[in-house]
């Protein structure tokens, strides 16, 4: 069985973890947030997969994590995209610096 | 055999970098609707490297929840707002410049940790291989209580997505 060093594994998932902060940090539109916030949850699994396959000692734990960020980032989606459906029946946008209402 | 050992890292290794494109894909794009094929795009890769690290039911599980379930619902959201996001609409806030800067701190300082730390790859944790009914034995048995609170989430998000999407009967009367 070949495995590519631990290390380029962790690399190549902080590379995709900067990436969906700098979506999150730079999108207008709430739903690219969103996306990006889909993509640095996945980075956060890659991450507890590989630790799970190359140093643990109970190989299943870092699976199951995985799962439960799995079910919790469904969660974050479903209410995500609700709320971000509510807004734009009330306020007719889905822009982020539009929505001003509790800012200073 | 060695070149089929080769074979496969450079596999792997397409495959992340093809990963990494598709998120590129994602945050840069202009239509939201192509930043979702993007994310399904990614995410499907994702799977194939959960594959390759001996991950196969989680790799079905990502495909079916996160490809099947949550790019579908982004897609709805998409198209259920879609007459603001023309293609004139700017997408990006005045924080690139600022964001890539920190960014690059962030990623240059958290590489210089990752490569400097001895990470302990033992050869017992490389020879062992989860199945399937080992992942039910450990949800069932150490982390039943952890699937219990998850079950209890679950159902809360399911109803409070639908009292905040559904129509108020005020608005609808208005």
């Amino acid at each position: 069985m070949t495995l590519i060093p631990l290390s380029h594994i962790l690399i190549f998932s902080l590379l995709l973890f900067a990436i969906g902060v700098y979506g999150a940090l730079v999108r207008r539109n709430i739903i690219g947030i969103l996306i990006s916030i889909e993509l640095m949850l996945n980075a956060a699994n890659v991450n507890l997969i590989a630790f799970s396959k190359y140093t643990s000692l109970a190989p299943e734990t870092g699976q199951i994590f995985a799962f439960f960020v799995i079910a919790l980032a469904a969660c974050a989606a479903a209410v995500g995209l609700a709320i971000v459906l509510a807004l734009y029946r009330i306020r007719k946008t889905v822009y982020t610096d539009e929505v001003h209402l509790l800012k200073w | 055999m060695e070149i089929l050992n080769i074979a496969v890292k450079l596999g792997i290794y397409a495959v992340m970098g093809g990963i990494l494109i598709f998120a590129l894909g994602v945050v840069t794009l202009r239509s939201l609707f192509h930043c979702a094929l993007c994310l399904a795009a990614a995410l499907i890769g994702i799977a194939g490297l959960y594959v390759a690290l001996q991950a196969e039911y989680l790799a079905g599980v990502q495909v079916l929840l996160y490809v099947g379930a949550v790019v579908t619902l982004v897609i709805f959201a998409v198209m259920l707002t879609e007459h603001l996001s023309g293609k004139t609409v700017r997408q990006n806030n005045s924080q690139s410049p600022l964001a890539t800067l920190g960014l690059l701190g962030f990623v240059a300082l958290l590489a210089a940790v990752i490569v400097k730390t001895p990470w302990p790859v033992t050869a017992e944790a490389l020879k062992a291989r989860v199945s399937v009914m080992g992942l039910g034995e450990a949800l069932m048995g150490t982390y039943v209580f952890p699937f219990e609170v998850i079950s209890i989430i679950l159902i809360a998000a399911l109803i409070g997505t639908v009292i905040i999407a559904k129509k108020d009967k005020a608005e609808g009367q208005s």
